[in-house]
C-alpha cells in the first residue's frame, strides 16, 4: 500500500496541470449557464484542443490517438480536470463509452471510419439503450432489426438517450432474433442519425430541463457491414460498453462534491438559523461533517477499486458499491443543503432572491436522478447480492 | 498509488486469519468470556511467538518494527475472530501510549516487557464522566500519589500495571500498588472486561507529560475501527451463509431482495468501513497531516456500520439470530462496546466538524 503518486504518475499529472494552464479556457463560467444548444460548438472546439495536446481519450490506446493510460492516469486526468473546473468534452459519450467499445470489439475498417471523428468531436455519437418497456431490464427490449438483402431494417423506440438531439451516429442495441432467448437475440448496429425514419425527440425532465431524448426508429435501414461486433451477441458487446460507464471517470466525483460542501459550509457560516449561525447548529454541524467524511471515504473505495482493477485488469461488480455510494451520498447531501438554506432552498435561478442562482433547487430535484440513471439502486444491489456474495437470482 | 495491499502485508493478514481461525475459534471464545479475565496464558504465549505483542514496536525494545497498516490488518483478523482478552489493551493501547510519551528507559522498563509476551497492561483514561476528550479528566497527582476513579478501564483485572493519564502526566501503577481497588464493570461485551479503578494516595510513577498522547490513541482509536471491520466482515459471512441455506415458501431466503438488498448493504458499509481504515492507518503511518481527521472518519464511520451491519444480521437471522447460540449477537455486543470507546460517531463527527467547518480553531482544539 502506498498513496503517494509514482514517478509516471507524477510526470503525467505535471505534464497535464502545466498543458491545462496554459490551454483551459477562462470563460467557461460565461458559457456554463447558456443552453447546451448554444454552448455546444464551444465545447467541440474545446475537445478539439484537448485532441490536439492528445489529451482528449487518455484511456485509450496509443496507436488510435490516445495515451495508453493506466487506470491510475485516467484518475488523475480526470481529477485535474475538476481542478481547473474544465468544460466538459462534446463527445462524452464517444468518448468514454463508445469509442472504447468500437476498439475492444470494431472491425479494422469500422476503428478507421468511426474512431477519428470520435476524437476530433465531428460526429458526435449517443447511445440507444433503454427503451419504455426495458429499464432495469434491459435484455428485454423489443427495437427489432429485420435483415432484408444487406440491410437491417430498424423498427422500434429508444429512451434516456443523452446527446440525442445533437448525435451524429447512435450505438444501437436492437433485438435481431425474436426466438432465442433474450440476452441471446440482440445485436449492437452503429446507426448515422440522419438516415431516413428517425425521429428525435425532447424528453422533458423533472428539473425541466431536456438533458434526454427520446429516440424513433421507423422502417430505418441499417448496412448489415454496420453491426459492432457479432449478430446476436448484441449482449456482450452492450456490457463492455456498460463497463466503461462504471470507470474511472466516478475520480472526478469526489472534487465536484468537495466543492459543493465547501460551498455549503461557507453558507452555513453566513446563513442564520434560529439566531446563529446553522455552522453553529450541532445538528447541522454533525450532518455537514458526516457528509464530508462520506465524501472522504468514496474516494478511498474508489482508489482502492482502482487498485483491484489494476491488479486483476477486469473492473469487478464491486463497481456497484461506488454507484450506489455516490448517488446517494449526492441525496444525503442535497439534504443537508436544503437544511441550511431553508426557505430559500426552493428558490429557481430565474429568482432574484435565490442563492447561487438556484444552484441547490436545481441540484435538489436533478439528484434524484442519480439512484435512477446508470443502473438504479436497486439493479446495483441485486449485482451485489448476486455476483459479489453469491446469493441466488432474485428476478 | 497503490492502495492495495502489497504481498507482505497480504501474507501478514492471511497468516493472522489462519492463526486466529486455528487458535481461537467460536468455542473457544465462548469459553474464556464465562471467565473473569478473559485471559488465557496458553494463547498468550501463541501471540507473542506469532510476533504480535510487539507488532509495532522497535525491535530496539524486542518489537518486529511492522507499520500501522499492518497493525489495522493484524487488528482486523483478531476483530474477525473476536479474539477475548486484554491484547488491545496491552499491546495497543498501552504499548501505543508508552511507545509514544516514554524515555528510552521507561520502554526497556515497560514496553520490552510487553513485547516479550511477559506482561498485561491497560491504560486508565475516562472517568465518571465518561468523557473521551482528553481534556475533560480531573484526576490530578498530589506528591507523587493518585487518587480518584477511572472508568471503562478495559481488562484491568488482569494488568500487571496500569497506565494512567491524568491531568499533569501519565503514571505507571503497579497492579498490586497501595490504595488500588479494581472491580469489574458488568459490560455488554463479555469478551472483553471493563473496570472500575479506584485509587486512593497510591504511589504513581510519573513517565511523561501529556503531550504526545492524542498521538497514541489514534493509533488505538483506528486499531479499534479495524477490529469492527473484521466483526463486521465476520457478521456478514455468517449471514449471506445463512441466507443461502435456510428456506422459507420454498426457496433461500437469500434469493429475497428484502433479504438481499441488506446484505448487499452490510457489504457496501464493511467495504467502506475498511477503506476508511486502511486509509486512517496509512495516514497514521506517513504522519500524514490528516491524520487525526482520517482516524476520526474511519472511528465515526465503522461505530455506525458496525452497529448497522449486526442490526441487519440479526435481523436477517430472524429468530435463529435472536438466541444466545448463535455468534452474530457476540459481535453485536462488541460492537456497542467499541462503539462508544475512543468516542463514538458523534463525537468524531464533531472533531471533523472542528477541523471542516471551524478550521480557524483547530489548533486550539486539537487534543
Amino acid at each position: 500500500m502506498d498513496l503517494n503518486l509514482t514517478a509516471e504518475e507524477l510526470a503525467f499529472r505535471d505534464e497535464l496541470r502545466s498543458w491545462l494552464a496554459s490551454h483551459v479556457p477562462k470563460d467557461w463560467d460565461a458559457w456554463r449557464e447558456k443552453p447546451i444548444e448554444e454552448s455546444f460548438p464551444y465545447l467541440r472546439s474545446w475537445q478539439r484542443k484537448l485532441q490536439e495536446g492528445r489529451w482528449a481519450a487518455v484511456s485509450w490506446p496509443k496507436e488510435y490517438g490516445g495515451r495508453s493510460a493506466t487506470l491510475m492516469q485516467q484518475a488523475i486526468f480526470w481529477e485535474e480536470m475538476a481542478r481547473v473546473e474544465a468544460p466538459p468534452m462534446a463527445n462524452s459519450l464517444g468518448l468514454g463509452l463508445i469509442g472504447p467499445t468500437i476498439i475492444a470489439c470494431g472491425t479494422e475498417a469500422q476503428k478507421k471510419r468511426y474512431i477519428p471523428k470520435i476524437l476530433s468531436a465531428e460526429e458526435i455519437w449517443c447511445q440507444g439503450f433503454s427503451e419504455p418497456n426495458a429499464g432495469s431490464d434491459l435484455a428485454g427490449l423489443q427495437t427489432e432489426a429485420r435483415l432484408d438483402g444487406d440491410h437491417y431494417i430498424v423498427n422500434g423506440q429508444k429512451v434516456w438517450t443523452s446527446y440525442g438531439w445533437v448525435g451524429d451516429w447512435c450505438e444501437l442495441v436492437v433485438r435481431t432474433d425474436a426466438t432465442a432467448a433474450k440476452h441471446k437475440g440482440l445485436t449492437v448496429l452503429l446507426v448515422d442519425m440522419k438516415s431516413s425514419g428517425v425521429e428525435v425527440h425532447p424528453l422533458r425532465q423533472m428539473t425541466g430541463e431536456s438533458e434526454f431524448n427520446e429516440l424513433f426508429f421507423r422502417d430505418v435501414r441499417v448496412p448489415a457491414e454496420n453491426i459492432l461486433g457479432k449478430v446476436n451477441d448484441g449482449w456482450n458487446v452492450a456490457m463492455s460498453t456498460l463497463m466503461y460507464e462504471r470507470g474511472s471517470y466516478g475520480a472526478r466525483l469526489h472534487l465536484i462534491f468537495k466543492r459543493y460542501i465547501t460551498r455549503l459550509i461557507e453558507l452555513a457560516r453566513t446563513t442564520d438559523r434560529n439566531g446563529r449561525p446553522a455552522a453553529k447548529d450541532p445538528l447541522i454541524r454533525q450532518k455537514l461533517a458526516q457528509c464530508s467524511a462520506e465524501i472522504e471515504i468514496m474516494r478511498f473505495n474508489q482508489m482502492r477499486a482502482f487498485s483491484r482493477i489494476t491488479a486483476t485488469g477486469v473492473p469487478g461488480p464491486e463497481g456497484s458499491i461506488q454507484k450506489i455510494f455516490w448517488s446517494e451520498l449526492n441525496q444525503r447531501l442535497q439534504q443537508i443543503a436544503q437544511e441550511i438554506l431553508g426557505s430559500y432552498g426552493q428558490l429557481l435561478g430565474g429568482d432574484p432572491h435565490a442563492i447561487d442562482k438556484g444552484l441547490w433547487s436545481y441540484a435538489y430535484l436533478r439528484t434524484r436522478g442519480n439512484t435512477i440513471e446508470a443502473g438504479t439502486s436497486e439493479v446495483q444491489r441485486n449485482i451485489i447480492g448476486h455476483f459479489v456474495l453469491g446469493l441466488p437470482r432474485s428476478y | 498509488m497503490q492502495f492495495g495491499l502489497s504481498e507482505s502485508q497480504e501474507f501478514l493478514k492471511d497468516s493472522a486469519r489462519k492463526f486466529f481461525a486455528g487458535e481461537c475459534p467460536s468455542a473457544e471464545v465462548r469459553r474464556l468470556m464465562e471467565t473473569d479475565t478473559a485471559y488465557d496464558a496458553d494463547l498468550w504465549s501463541k501471540l507473542t511467538e506469532q510476533g504480535y505483542t510487539g507488532i509495532i514496536f522497535p525491535e530496539e525494545y524486542g518489537g518486529v518494527g511492522l507499520g500501522k497498516v499492518e497493525l489495522m490488518l493484524l487488528m482486523e483478523e483478531a476483530g474477525r475472530a473476536l479474539l477475548p482478552g486484554p491484547f488491545f489493551s496491552t499491546v495497543v493501547l498501552a504499548g501505543s501510549v508508552l511507545d509514544a510519551v516514554a524515555t528510552r528507559a521507561h520502554k526497556k522498563q515497560y514496553l520490552a516487557p510487553i513485547c516479550r509476551g511477559e506482561v498485561r497492561a491497560t491504560v486508565a483514561l475516562v472517568e465518571d464522566s465518561a468523557n473521551w476528550d482528553l481534556k475533560s479528566i480531573e484526576m490530578n497527582a498530589t506528591n507523587g500519589k493518585l487518587t480518584g476513579e477511572k472508568f471503562f478501564v478495559p481488562d484491568a483485572t488482569i494488568a500487571d500495571f496500569l497506565i494512567v493519564v491524568a491531568r499533569d502526566g501519565v503514571f505507571v501503577v503497579n497492579s498490586k500498588a497501595r490504595g488500588l481497588k479494581i472491580s469489574p464493570m458488568h459490560g455488554m461485551d463479555l469478551t472483553r472486561k471493563l473496570c472500575v479503578v479506584e485509587f486512593s494516595d497510591t504511589p504513581a510513577e510519573k513517565i511523561a507529560v501529556n503531550s504526545g498522547l492524542s498521538r497514541a490513541f489514534d493509533i488505538a482509536t483506528a486499531a479499534l475501527a479495524a477490529e469492527l471491520v473484521g466483526g463486521m466482515q465476520r457478521t456478514l459471512d455468517i449471514t449471506v451463509e445463512y441466507a443461502k441455506t435456510r428456506k422459507q415458501f420454498g426457496k433461500p431466503i437469500g434469493m429475497f431482495q428484502a433479504v438481499q438488498h441488506q446484505c448487499a448493504d452490510m457489504y457496501l458499509e464493511t467495504e467502506s468501513s475498511r477503506s476508511a481504515v486502511y486509509y486512517a492507518g496509512w495516514a497514521l503511518e506517513e504522519n500524514s497531516p490528516d491524520a487525526s481527521t482520517a482516524v476520526s472518519i474511519a472511528k465515526m464511520y465503522a461505530s455506525d456500520a458496525a452497529r448497522t451491519v449486526g442490526n441487519r444480521g440479526i435481523q436477517i437471522h430472524g429468530g435463529m439470530g435472536f438466541t444466545w447460540e448463535n455468534d452474530v449477537h457476540l459481535y453485536y455486543r462488541r460492537a456497542k462496546a467499541s462503539e462508544t470507546a475512543f468516542g463514538d460517531a458523534t463525537f468524531h463527527r464533531e472533531r471533523i466538524a472542528s477541523t471542516v467547518i471551524d478550521s480557524a480553531t483547530i489548533s486550539a482544539k486539537s487534543a
